[in-house]
């Protein structure tokens, strides 16, 4: 299945690309491992995500995904950003090809942990922000558990070994 | 400016030659090779005629050559035909980290079946050792397959070496010859192998059409199982225009291959010595000589495949990626791995295949555009971020 138009779009001209310096809040997950990695800046004023930036190392769904939930968040008050899912992000791009879902799970998770780190900070829970310091544990995708074989794409068990429909190994290195 | 197309790994375009003989033999040529009247004789005419010029690329007698469906069947056949043929001998066989997934995973079969599989490391370079190959033979031993050269990384493995030591101990041998077939000089009497699969797709011929060349009285059972076509070794009505579509790239490789191979070398030169010089940080995958003239791999730090593979296709360039993203199966490449990389540089990995469409102005488009493309991922990238204001 070939990425929409409006993927297409997002990944050549990606929106809000960068790092906010003095952020008050930062997310990280994913790992190159996985083959995805994103970061997520947030400046936040009167509850509201006044800026929204984003780093990724990924494919063109990933960097898709990364632009697209950054403009969506921006201007969001924390609260309604948090309810941002998976399938919202996937939605405004008009589709992602099944084994590709577990990017815009990515994307979700770096923005709701950025969010969860400004909370943390502003509580006392951790201390201010230094770029380097601050890094979430890669966390894994929750959207939906849905898992979908990379092979013939249907959607399999989460932690199935084999594709029940084409009978193929089911990689597991790699986040859902 | 023409689309440049340096993913010939994937896909060849039809040379000429090959669409003249095919649409030749579609207007004249119906019959069934197996009939024996005037309907039937031109087609196995056209099947014995294809058949001597595949055996003649790569120096083997006609009869020696079986037409499969392309380089999958053929390395299917080869594994499980000599492991069924053989199965009172012994249950075990060599083969490489390497190999292609129709090898690897018809090995994959085969334990299911009770076959045992040493599967060798290869070292930086992708070469198999063979001090190693001969290490892994048991009494039990019956078959090595080992590829002639690597369609991921170009390196070339020193197949009549392990030729040599298979012979010593009976044991029969396979390479997987699909992706140096008719691009450089395979020879079956040189190399001394028992089996090797070679596909048209690599040199200009149509997908879907290959052959297994099978040295005279190598033990190997049919793979499908069926009526008497091919020597009774592959059942099946031939795909005849396939064939006839093998056998003319089959010819014309052989009589282009000593003017294209100086002028793809030159070219793959040009890239490498341009993207070396304009991209800092890129690690060349493969074996600096022994390597297939027109494969280059290189792995781009920092960055992802499919998003560099995608920025190049918007400006006209088709290439390859290894990266796990685009493999459809989201694993790193097996490969890659294999010769030590870590899951993050095979992540950045592409491959340009040229071939005979290949110009000066086209490695030229690539090396004025790329390095650009590189630079706006790496600025997007959080890991050279990190790396860089370290």
């Amino acid at each position: 299945m070939a990425y929409s138009p409006i993927v297409m779009d997002h990944f050549k001209n990606p929106r809000n690309v960068g790092e906010i310096l003095d952020a008050d809040g930062l997310g990280e997950v994913g790992n190159p491992v996985c083959g995805d990695m994103m970061s997520v800046y947030i400046k936040v004023v009167d509850n509201r995500l006044e800026d929204v930036k984003f780093k990724t190392f990924g494919c063109g769904a990933a960097i898709a995904v990364s632009s697209m939930i950054t403009s969506m968040a921006k201007g969001k008050t924390l609260e309604e950003a948090l309810k941002i899912s998976n399938a919202d992000v996937a939605e405004a791009l008009g589709g992602l090809p099944p084994n590709k879902l577990h990017c815009s799970n990515l994307g979700a998770d770096a923005l709701h942990s950025a969010i969860k780190n400004y909370q943390d900070r502003k509580s006392g829970k951790v201390k201010p922000l230094s770029l380097e310091i601050d890094k979430e544990p890669h966390v894994k995708g929750t959207g939906g558990g849905k898992c979908y074989c990379p092979y013939c794409e249907t959607k399999v068990d989460d932690e199935a070994h084999f594709c029940m429909s084409c009978g193929q190994e089911l990689p597991h290195e790699h986040d859902h | 400016m023409p689309l440049i197309y340096l993913d010939h790994l994937s896909a060849t375009p039809l040379h000429p030659k090959v669409k003249e003989a095919m649409t030749q033999h579609l207007e004249t040529v119906f019959g069934n090779p197996s009939s024996d009247n005037q309907v039937g004789q031109p087609a196995a005419a056209a099947l014995e005629k294809a058949r001597a010029q595949v055996a003649a690329l790569i120096n083997a007698e006609p009869k020696e050559v079986v037409f499969t469906s392309g380089g999958t069947e053929a390395n299917n056949h080869a594994l499980k035909g000599v492991a069924i043929g053989l199965r009172e001998k012994g249950r075990h066989i060599i083969t490489s980290n390497i190999e292609h997934k129709s090898v690897l995973n018809s090995l994959r079969t085969l334990r299911l079946l009770d076959y045992r599989v040493s599967s060798l490391d290869v070292d930086q370079y992708g070469l198999v050792d063979p001090a190693a190959v001969e290490k892994a033979i048991t009494p039990e031993t019956i078959l090595i397959s080992v590829m002639l050269a690597n369609n991921e990384i170009g390196t070339i493995e020193p197949i009549a070496d392990i030729a040599q030591i298979a012979q010593k101990h009976k044991i029969v041998f396979h390479t997987d010859a699909v992706a140096a077939t008719g691009i450089i000089p395979v020879d079956v009497q040189k190399l001394g192998v028992n089996l090797l699969s070679l596909a048209a797709n690599q040199f200009y011929g149509p997908a879907g059409v290959g052959a297994l060349y099978i040295r005279k009285g190598t033990p190997i059972w049919p793979l499908l199982d069926g009526g008497l076509q091919e020597n009774k070794r592959r059942a099946g009505s031939e795909n005849l225009i396939g064939i006839v579509g093998l056998g003319a790239a089959a010819e014309a490789a052989a009589q282009e291959m000593p003017m294209n191979l100086p002028r793809i070398k030159a070219l793959k030169e040009r890239l490498a010595k341009g993207l070396i010089a304009g991209i800092p940080e890129i690690k060349v995958n493969g074996h600096p000589e022994q390597c297939l003239p027109h494969l280059f791999s290189a792995s781009v730090t920092y960055i992802e495949g499919e998003s560099l593979m995608m920025l190049l296709e918007d400006e006209g360039i088709i290439v390859n990626t290894r990266s796990a993203c685009a493999s459809g199966s989201l694993r790193a490449s097996h490969v890659l791995i294999g010769t030590g990389l870590d899951h993050a540089l095979a992540q950045g990995t592409l491959v340009f295949t040229l071939g005979r469409d290949t110009t000066e102005a086209g490695i030229d488009h690539v090396l004025a555009v790329m390095p650009g493309i590189v630079q706006t991922l790496r600025d997007m990238s959080p890991i050279y971020k990190k790396e860089h204001t370290a």
